[in-house]
């Protein structure tokens, strides 16, 4: 077959392509898009998962480790019948927050973190690089096949050459039909379509080959069986441990390779598709796989020794000499090829731009300062360079390698590369406590491992890693071998890193998630992910918006253009019920801006844009507090409303508790008021009867005068001590009192109280006894107001000592810091009963005339001693009246009001 | 004979003054501070009138006036009682037990006097 005619018929087909996508594109804006929404085009576009590697490669893996290849369909099929759900979830908060790539996800996830979408990015990157090389190898491989004469064209034997121009040429139409728009959702409904019908090519193309083997070279499935069990195909066995490590590791990478997260996810407008999808995709690689064995028996059986199993899809039929079937199966492989290419250019060119390139510009324009135009044209232009970028790298890839074996195996080394991503995916989807610095964690950790186990040895010895290295370990410590790590050695070196990489990954993936305490944007996030099912609306993390519309329309303006940014923000003000161009800057509104905006510039830029905008800080932690669930908002608002009930019924027992306490205050002010009207009234009775009867007697007798006078005279005094005693009291009790506080000896208080209270019944014999010695104290405090004590006390025993002779001891005792004055009387002593009563206000045990008082001098007493940090106590059994008076041997000034404590007193030292 | 009249008080310069008071007025005066004795004694020999403290040590002017009230032969003992206090919640006390008068300290001499004749009248 002619090379030419090849090359014409590849043109033809993408020329069809483009017109099948550009129709689509038109028939989307024209918003006739009904029937490219259907589930059957979602589910169609799903099969970007078979490359070109599926579709050569399976036959060539089939012939050589037999039923193995089934791995690779049988993964997918078990997430799609029985995951379904965590797709569902992916999907619903995929479109909820217009996430434009796993990147974006993950990072919207952990708080809008941009540093996860670079790790992510690059770690695609790597994973995707090799993988867009295999395509364009495969292509070019296939071209060859064609070539029967090697000297016809020069283009025909330069397989690089061939591969240029196929990397130029899906450049061009991933640029076209991938950058038309940053519309909504980054969804690119031509794209969509293309793949759709590249899926139907392949996907005939397959059956046809195979239709063509069962039926018209063997005779049939009987004649096939009996084939297939003639052929020795080596390693026929299922070996379960590497049968579910591969079933495993083709179900992590059809959720996490980016091209399948962009049809799946990105893609996406209805939930409903992916309930059909779950399985008309299992449908679709059944069929597709349905004939690989027997393509893969035929081919071994009737192929020369020595040909390559991997083009048997090609060879066969050329073999046979059916050139137009071999045409057909070329364009399947094309189809597979490129659109693998289209998707995964697409996605990674989607997530450099928007977490690497935009932000960096965006850094650089916010240090600047300056306005710099239109923001569209720039992103769309960083968006068509990047996805130049990722083919040009996937080209040099190629290049280098030269279509090595390495590059045969790199499919599944780039499943376990995205597989990294899964912990971080899945933590999102589920576990709220999964925090940013864990993501980012377990990702650095699973990708290092991955490359030093998986992906840098598999360019073989003394590319990356030295043969030595390979051999010996790292620094020659042998359980650091890339392909036995940690003394590893029953697995093959794919398990053997999708082992390690993942079991570390998970391990710091929680502990960092455990040991990091999460920012409030994560939780936030991190509550909107988890619950996505079950809340009732869209959370805000816009409550407070301080820019005007007139900011915001020219920000809008270079993102979605100029015509696109008006109508929006007119059907927002046509939302809020206004006929105006410019809407409110309401929550709601800067809300579906931001939605909008990370359909175009993923979520983490747009933020950071709006942010930018809006001024300040992104959200201050009062917003987000205020954005948790609807749950936790009421949770927080039932137990304000508890916390408050409890506080009311607190403040109204204590209200009850300062009334009770203010009705017994009341009630003992009045019993204490009508005590000092008693003792105000009593004298005064007296008075007022003797000067009447002073006035109206005549002829009173000299002597009878003088003694009524006398008493008006006596009880003036009382009447004035008692004043002077209450007055004492009052600043006592309040602590005004101002206190001389200088050293003094002991013995000489004691003197002057004992000459003072002589005075009282001054004709009665009263012996003391004291111990002159030991009062030899040198003291400092208020020596006047402790002496007042000394008298009240003597005054008190001199009155009220019962005994025949009374006697008073004076006993001086020092204790640390303390000094004890105890006096002690030989009378009968203080009944029992009254001894707590003593020392309160107008407690006299006997007649008023035999005190002389008001029952005020105890009271006094005590008020003083607390006043000197000390105190004044009632000993009882001392075989009489005994009183204790203790004091500190120095009294610091000031506090004075402070009750008598001996900790204080040893401070004060 | 003049009339018997009883002071129950235990403040000895206002006793004196009342003594002092009455004795000038005819009325032969005994004095006592001790409420509780005093019960007994009034029992066999009641005077013609009672004045009364209210507040006396260990026992309350009122407890006495309702033991007076509650005996047939003091049952209409004419009692003039002096207080101190002066609270309306006592006059109003002492009215419901049956007190004849009832009077606050200070006095005016004038006062007790024109008081205790008049009860004496009755």
């Amino acid at each position: 077959m002619s090379f030419n005619l090849l090359v014409l018929t590849c043109l033809g087909y993408v020329v069809l392509l483009f017109v099948v996508a550009s129709a689509a594109e038109r028939a989307a804006e024209a918003g006739r898009a009904g029937w490219l929404r259907s589930p059957l085009v979602y589910t169609l576009s799903l099969s970007v998962y078979c490359t070109a590697w599926t579709f050569y490669g399976a036959v060539g893996y089939a012939a050589r480790s037999g039923l193995e290849f089934m791995t690779i369909y049988l993964g997918p099929t078990l997430v799609f019948v029985g995951w379904w759900v965590i797709l569902r979830k992916l999907v619903r908060i995929g479109r909820e927050n217009r996430v434009t790539s796993i990147a974006d996800m993950i990072s919207a996830r952990y708080g809008k973190s941009n540093l996860l979408g670079v790790i992510v990015t690059i770690l695609c990157i790597m994973a995707g690089t090799p993988y867009i090389a295999l395509q364009l190898q495969s292509i070019a491989q296939s071209f060859t096949v064609f070539v029967t004469d090697p000297a016809g064209s020069s283009l025909a034997t330069d397989t690089t050459l061939i591969a240029f121009w196929v990397a130029a040429g899906l450049a061009f139409f991933t640029i076209a039909f991938g950058t038309r728009s940053l519309d909504a959702n980054e969804q690119h409904p031509g794209v969509v379509t293309a793949i759709a019908v590249e899926a139907v090519v392949k996907l005939l193309a397959l059956l046809a080959v195979g239709v063509f083997v069962v039926w018209f070279v063997a005779t049939g499935p009987a004649d096939i069986l009996t084939r297939i069990d003639a052929q020795a195909l080596p390693e026929w066995e299922i070996q379960p441990g590497r049968w579910t490590g591969l079933i495993l590791l083709s179900a992590i990478a059809i959720i996490c390779l980016p091209r399948m997260f962009q049809v799946t996810v990105v893609e996406n407008t209805d939930d409903q598709h992916l309930a059909t999808a779950s399985w008309a995709f299992p449908v679709y690689l059944f069929l597709i796989s349905l004939f690989v064995l027997p393509i893969a028996v035929i081919g071994m059986e009737l192929m020369p020794a020595g040909s390559n199993p991997d083009m048997f899809v090609l060879t066969l039929p050329l073999h046979l000499g059916q050139d137009g079937l071999a045409l057909f199966s070329f364009l399947g492989g094309f189809s597979a090829a490129t659109s693998m290419v289209i998707v995964a250019s697409l996605a990674l060119a989607t997530m450099v731009s928007n977490h690497i390139v935009v932000p960096l510009w965006l850094r650089a324009r916010s240090a600047r300062q300056q306005d710099t135009g239109d923001m569209r044209l720039l992103v769309l232009s960083v968006r068509r360079l990047s996805i130049t970028l990722v083919l040009a790298l996937g080209y040099i890839y190629y290049v280098i390698t030269g279509g090595s074996a390495a590059l045969a195996a790199i499919g599944l080394i780039a499943f376990v590369g995205v597989a990294q991503c899964l912990p971080a995916l899945i933590g999102a989807l589920y576990w709220r406590g999964a925090s940013r610095n864990g993501a980012a964690l377990g990702l650095v950790a699973g990708m290092l491992i991955w490359l030093y186990t998986l992906l840098l040895p598999s360019f073989g010895p003394d590319v990356f890693l030295s043969a030595r290295l390979m051999e010996s370990g790292l620094f020659d410590i042998a359980w650091l071998r890339p392909y036995s790590l940690f003394g590893l050695t029953t697995l093959d070196p794919l398990l053997h890193s999708l082992f390690w990489s993942l079991m570390v990954n998970v391990m710091a993936f929680c502990a960092g998630s455990i040991l990091s305490f999460p920012s409030p944007i994560e939780r936030v996030q991190g509550a909107l992910f988890v619950d996505i099912f079950n809340r009732p609306g869209t959370a805000r993390s816009w409550t407070r918006p301080i820019a005007e519309a007139e900011d915001l329309l020219p920000m809008a303006q270079r993102i979605f253009g100029l015509t696109e940014a008006q109508s929006f923000f007119r059907a927002q003000a046509k939302l809020q019920g206004k006929d105006s161009y410019l809407p409110d800057i309401t929550p709601e509104f800067v809300e579906a801006l931001e939605l909008k905006l990370a359909g175009s510039v993923g979520s983490a830029t747009a933020h950071a844009m709006l942010a930018q905008t809006v001024g300040t800080s992104i959200v201050s932690v009062d917003d987000l507090m205020a954005v948790a669930s609807e749950t936790a908002q009421i949770m927080e608002y039932s137990a304000q409303l508890e916390a408050k009930s409890e506080e009311l019924s607190r403040t109204a027992r204590q209200l009850r508790e300062a009334n009770e306490k203010l009705q017994t205050l009341s009630v003992q002010k009045d019993a204490f008021l009508s005590q000092i009207s008693h003792e105000l009234r009593t004298p005064m009775t007296s008075i007022r009867a003797f000067s009447e009867i002073l006035m109206d007697t005549e002829g009173m007798a000299d002597e009878e005068r003088t003694h009524f006078a006398q008493i008006i005279h006596d009880e003036s005094i009382r009447l004035t001590r008692l004043l002077d005693d209450l007055l004492d009291l009052s600043v006592l009790e309040h602590g005004q009192v101002q206190l001389n506080i200088a050293p003094a000896k002991l013995r000489n208080m004691i003197d002057k109280a004992i000459s003072a209270s002589n005075s009282v019944q001054a004709d009665r014999k009263f012996t003391l006894h004291r111990s002159r010695d030991r009062e030899d104290i040198e003291i400092v405090t208020d020596a006047g107001r402790l002496t007042q004590v000394f008298i009240n006390v003597l005054s008190n025993s001199r009155k009220y000592c019962d005994a025949a002779e009374p006697q008073m001891r004076i006993n001086v005792r020092r204790r640390g810091e303390m000094v004890e004055v105890d006096f002690v009387d030989n009378g009968s002593g203080i009944p029992r009963d009254q001894e707590a009563l003593i020392f309160e206000k107008f407690s006299r045990l006997t007649d008023s005339l035999q005190a002389g008082g008001a029952g005020l001098g105890l009271a006094i007493c005590r008020e003083i001693m607390l006043n000197l940090k000390g105190d004044i106590t009632y000993v009882p059994g001392q075989g009489g009246a005994a009183f204790r008076v203790s004091f500190p041997i120095r009294l610091q000034a000031r506090d004075s009001a402070q009750p008598a404590s001996a900790d204080s007193a040893e401070a004060a030292e | 004979m003049g009339k018997r009249v009883l002071v129950i008080e235990d403040e000895p310069n206002i006793s004196e003054a009342l003594r002092f008071i009455l004795s000038r007025n005819g009325w032969r005066v005994e004095v006592t501070a001790d409420g509780q004795a005093a019960l007994g004694s009034l029992s066999q020999d009641p005077p013609d009138l009672l004045i009364l403290d209210l507040m006396l040590p260990g026992v309350s002017g009122f407890d006495i006036l309702r033991d007076l009230r509650a005996r047939e032969d003091t049952q209409s003992l004419p009692v003039l009682m002096l207080t101190a206090k002066g609270q309306a919640a006592d006059r109003i006390e002492a009215e419901r037990l049956g007190v004849t008068r009832f009077m606050t300290k200070p006095f005016a001499n004038a006062d007790v006097l024109a008081a205790v004749h008049e009860m004496a009248q009755t």
